[in-house]
């Protein structure tokens, strides 16, 4: 850590309107050589700038720009910043409500939980930098979601993180697996933030391309949010945290580029996290917010100081001027491309009246952190950046932020999928007529999708005394918040979680995407909550594919319908596209987060049973048998492609009326466990809700008349453990909502450790070697 | 909520906070909200300690665990004074973290090295206490696999200084109930005079059944408190 040195608090530090006015008659670097073509377009095709794009940065530019503003429009009009392929499609997202306090465009989104107490969250993708160098690039992909929610004044109380690699044999998923979760680990745990949940899955769709999606969750108050806005002229421009080095040059157009095979070449475009500086500047960050001494901030996240300055000038509609020789750096000779462009971490910037400058350099000396003034804010609505005496960017803001290209990118046609698929009807009818086939399908995907503990034992999960329900029982997590602000609600709890099923994605992006929001409202349901509001992670192949377009589209529309049909706004986001490697692009990814209240949390009801309690399993469903093979995890474990057959349309009235009985279950004191039912069906569920139970001496009795009632998928179920006495009263409460109670598992004591159905037994050994023991490593 | 009410009446404690404390504000909520106690936060800058009772350093990654966890933390100013307190004979309670600065400053005797999974370990672990109570509380750590030296192990042993060891839910302490790889399972340790105890496992996570299914850390604090 460099510490604050005696410049930062030095009068003659503050930078003034005369300095920009100053700066404003400095001379210009040279600029683009127009006259070599071969030259300018290698420079283009650098910087990922079309031809097109080139035409409208000479119209803003009137003179040709210096490479410095080349390397800004780059970066500001990247995929990553400037979401150009994906903004036409967003709009038609719902992100208005009476609980939504900051919706899409801030740092985070920001919902009302009870009174003034809210909830800031948000998710963001960090795959590219997580495939090239995956512990530096997982763990400051946590940072950074870290400091979008921090930077806004909330106490970040929560981290989620859903993971995608490729085939669970492919040598870089052995690579990448244990890497990327000591990177998340050791980011995590040294900040101090509890990681609670998530979801981890392999498929060969991610061998060239893992997903990294890091999501966190803060609390904060109503009347201290703050935003990202350069207001008032003349107020100080703040840098602050570590100082700036080579590292990260160009990460934001990097993340919009798609793999080729060869990744050597771009090791040195990764950031390097610092946990215990994030640490401090959370900390630090907080106290100046509490403090009231900052008109605005933003974290330097992608493309660094660029798009923090460009996007907090934007939003207030001024103009910045900063002097880069005031900027801390810890390389030598860096030029004004490389500070402009770096994605040094754990860095901010701060927007000051001048009369705060002197508390708020306080505060940033007592966490040894980093400081100095950089710049001002002018009336300009202009861009002025000066270095060594040249003035190197001189650009309007407005055309590089809000006013960015959009594209509406050419989309395919809607495939239409085959209703009959021979190729699952020839999976049906094994499974139904062999089976040891059958068998050995179920412990393939008790195995795909076992348990993930070699993978969450690596995270902290109870720091910050909130945790009631964790990643270990495999349903959403609920954190009591014990919070001042809501005295009348002393048990009052956030319920959250996140993740998305790719494959039914990719079977029909649009029920798949509309499913991926139900899902976690189902879980949220199950835990005891109700559903607030999403965050979205919408990771996709390369817009310029019409077919990933169309897919795109869909996806949008399904989160769209879901949105609407369960009452849950979207209120932050992230874009992710060209997620590919060469022509293969991953399956439709759109990760949802979503976030719920629970008034009493010594209610909520955990996924896995409940050894004190009566161990029989019952399942609650409508009544209906509308089972299907489609994008199931049994045509998974058979290499089935997902597109193949078409997935169930969703029924929300019966959604609904299932959460409703769920609740009266639980109101009435009947509940002790409670799982949707997902991936592998009721067998596999089941197991997992029994899991604790593979190594004691019982034998599990399971009621099903076929393969089919044990594997099959797409309806909407949950497996329930009721208390002791509660089967009759529950019997009353499910034929209240028209809703059918069965019975299907019974767990007896005995030494024969049996898992028992109609396809014959299994040994429990085998089932907790496909379900834990067999599991990839994790570290 | 029903406070435990110290037989000392109001004792005074500090909880010292590190540039990486994490444990910090945990360990502050967990005495408030359980025990009728005056709490103080002390910063690692001061010089001397305010007047106080009983002193936690919580857990968290002191200086970023630079060096060597707990390594510079020790060399911090108000570790000085935190020493003297102990010498007079003080209660000070260090919580993971605070159990490697406890180390590193020679207030506790042996080491902790980084567990023998090579990785971060977080999960629910039961304990067997020196008054032979079972108690649950999680661990939540990468450097905690207590050494000593057999010499060292043995004075420990005959004194009565082990406070913790890892073991199963009867109070067996076998290999298959180590986590990390201590020697003889130990999981917290006594000074000589009992004063100050160090321990890996977190008791400020385990105050209220609904969080994890146990309130055993209430034992641990309340000795402690008693203890002043």
């Amino acid at each position: 850590m460099s510490g604050s040195n005696s410049r930062d608090s030095n009068a003659g530090a503050v930078v003034t309107l005369d300095h920009a006015c100053i700066a404003q008659k400095m001379n210009r670097p040279s600029k683009i050589n127009l006259e070599n073509e071969v030259e300018l377009r290698s420079l283009l095709t650098r910087h990922k700038i079309s031809e097109e794009e080139f035409r409208t940065i000479l119209s803003i530019t009137k003179d040709p720009p210096t490479l410095a503003e080349l390397g800004v429009f780059s970066a500001m009009w990247s995929e990553h910043c400037s979401y150009k392929s994906s903004r036409y499609h967003l709009k038609r997202f719902p992100t208005k409500g009476e609980r939504v306090v900051v919706g899409p465009g801030e740092n985070a989104g920001v919902v009302r939980l009870h009174g003034k107490l809210c909830l800031a969250f948000k998710m963001e993708s960090h795959n590219h930098p997580s495939y090239i160098e995956p512990y530096q690039g997982a763990a400051t992909g946590v940072g950074g979601i870290l400091r979008d929610v921090f930077c806004m004044g909330a106490r970040p109380i929560a981290n989620l993180n859903c993971l995608r690699f490729g085939g669970r044999k492919h040598p870089r998923t052995r690579y990448l697996v244990p890497r990327i979760v000591k990177g998340i680990g050791d980011y995590g745990n040294c900040v101090g933030i509890p990681t609670v949940g998530g979801s981890v899955a392999y498929d060969d769709s991610y061998n060239g391309n893992c997903l990294v999606n890091a999501m966190t969750v803060g609390l904060i108050y109503d009347d201290k949010i703050f935003k990202g806005f350069a207001s008032g002229v003349g107020n100080l421009v703040v840098y602050v945290g570590s100082a700036t080095g080579r590292d990260g040059i160009h990460g934001a157009t990097m993340a919009s580029d798609s793999f080729a095979t060869q990744t050597v070449k771009q090791e040195t475009t990764v950031q390097v996290g610092d946990p215990f500086a994030e640490k401090l500047l959370l900390e630090a960050t907080l106290e100046v917010l509490e403090k009231n001494l900052v008109v605005g901030i933003q974290d330097m996240g992608a493309a660094g100081l660029t798009s923090s300055s460009f996007e907090m000038a934007g939003r207030a509609g001024n103009g910045v001027y900063i002097d880069l020789d005031r900027i801390p750096v810890r390389a030598a000779n860096m030029n004004a491309y490389e500070i402009l462009l770096s994605e040094s971490q754990e860095r901010m910037l701060m927007v000051i009246e001048p009369s705060r400058w002197q508390d708020l350099s306080s505060v940033l000396q007592k966490w040894q952190l980093a400081h100095a003034v950089v710049g001002v804010v002018t009336d300009n609505g202009r861009m002025q950046i000066s270095h060594k005496n040249y003035l190197e960017i001189d650009l309007p803001v407005a055309p590089l932020t809000d006013e960015a290209p959009v594209y509406q990118r050419p989309m395919a046609d809607r495939k239409r999928n085959d209703e009959e698929s021979s190729e699952l009807k020839i999976l049906e009818d094994r499974l139904k007529s062999d089976a040891s086939f059958a068998i050995d399908t179920f412990l393939k995907a008790l195995n795909d999708t076992g348990s993930k503990e070699i993978i969450y034992s690596q995270y902290d999960r109870h720091i910050g005394a909130r945790s009631v329900l964790g990643p270990e029982h495999g349903g959403a997590a609920v954190m009591w918040l014990r919070d001042d602000a809501a005295k009348d609600l002393p048990f009052l709890g956030a319920v959250m979680t996140a993740g998305c099923n790719e494959r039914r994605v990719k079977n029909n992006p649009l029920v798949g995407s509309a499913e991926a929001v139900l899902k976690c409202a189902r879980q949220i349901w199950a835990a005891g909550g109700q559903p607030l509001a999403i965050t979205d992670c919408l990771n996709f192949g390369s817009p310029e594919i019409p077919d990933v377009m169309r897919e795109f589209s869909d996806s949008v529309d399904g989160i769209t319908i879901a949105c609407r049909e369960l009452d849950v706004p979207v209120v932050s986001g992230n874009v992710s596209l060209y997620n590919s490697t060469g022509s293969v692009s991953i399956h439709p990814t759109p990760m949802i987060g979503m976030v719920g209240r629970m008034n009493d949390v010594r209610l909520a009801t955990p996924a896995v049973c409940n050894e004190d309690q009566n161990l029989n399993l019952y399942v609650l469903s409508a009544e209906q048998d509308d089972l299907s093979w489609a994008a199931s995890l049994c045509a998974k474990v058979h290499n089935i492609a997902p597109d193949l057959g078409m997935i169930n349309d969703i029924n929300w009235s019966q959604e609904i009326l299932l959460s409703e009985c769920l609740n009266s279950l639980r109101q009435s004191g009947l509940l002790v466990a409670v799982r949707e039912v997902g991936d592998g069906g009721l067998g596999v569920t089941g197991v997992k809700m029994l899991a604790s139970l593979m190594l004691e001496k019982v034998s599990i009795d399971f009621d099903v008349k076929d393969a089919s009632e044990l594997l099959g998928e797409g309806e909407p179920r949950y497996l329930i453990q009721l208390t002791n006495d509660g089967q009759e009263l529950a019997h009353k409460i499910a034929g209240e909502h028209k809703l059918v109670l069965r019975m299907i598992a019974k767990v007896k004591p005995g030494d024969n450790r049996i898992f028992k159905t109609c396809l014959g037994e299994i040994d429990l050994d085998r089932i907790n070697e496909a379900l834990v023991t067999s599991q990839p490593i994790g570290g | 909520m029903n406070k435990r009410i110290s037989p000392v009446g109001t004792p005074r404690i500090g909880v010292m906070q590190f540039p990486g404390s994490n444990c910090d504000a945990d360990c502050v909520d967990a005495l408030s909200r359980h025990f009728k106690i005056e709490v103080e936060v002390v910063w690692h800058q001061t010089a001397e300690l305010p007047s106080l009772d009983a002193v936690i350093i919580p857990g968290g990654f002191s200086f970023g665990d630079y060096l060597r966890s707990g390594a510079l933390a020790a060399h911090s100013p108000i570790m000085n004074d935190v020493k003297r307190f102990a010498e007079r004979g003080g209660a000070v309670l260090g919580i993971c973290n605070g159990f490697q600065i406890l180390v590193e400053t020679g207030l506790l005797p042996g080491v902790l090295l980084k567990n023998n999974s090579r990785t971060f370990i977080c999960k629910k672990t039961a304990l067997i206490n020196h008054n032979k109570k079972i108690l649950k509380m999680p661990i939540a750590h990468g450097e905690g696999r207590y050494w000593i030296d057999e010499e060292g192990l043995l004075r420990l042993e005959g004194d009565g200084l082990v406070a913790f060891r890892y073991s199963d839910d009867y109070g067996a302490t076998g290999h298959a109930q180590n986590p990390n790889g201590s020697v003889a399972n130990i999981a917290g340790v006594f000074s000589q005079n009992k004063k100050v105890l160090g321990l890996m496992p977190h008791p400020e996570r385990a105050t209220d059944k609904i969080m994890g299914g146990s309130d055993d850390g209430l034992v641990v604090l309340e000795e402690f408190i008693r203890r002043i």
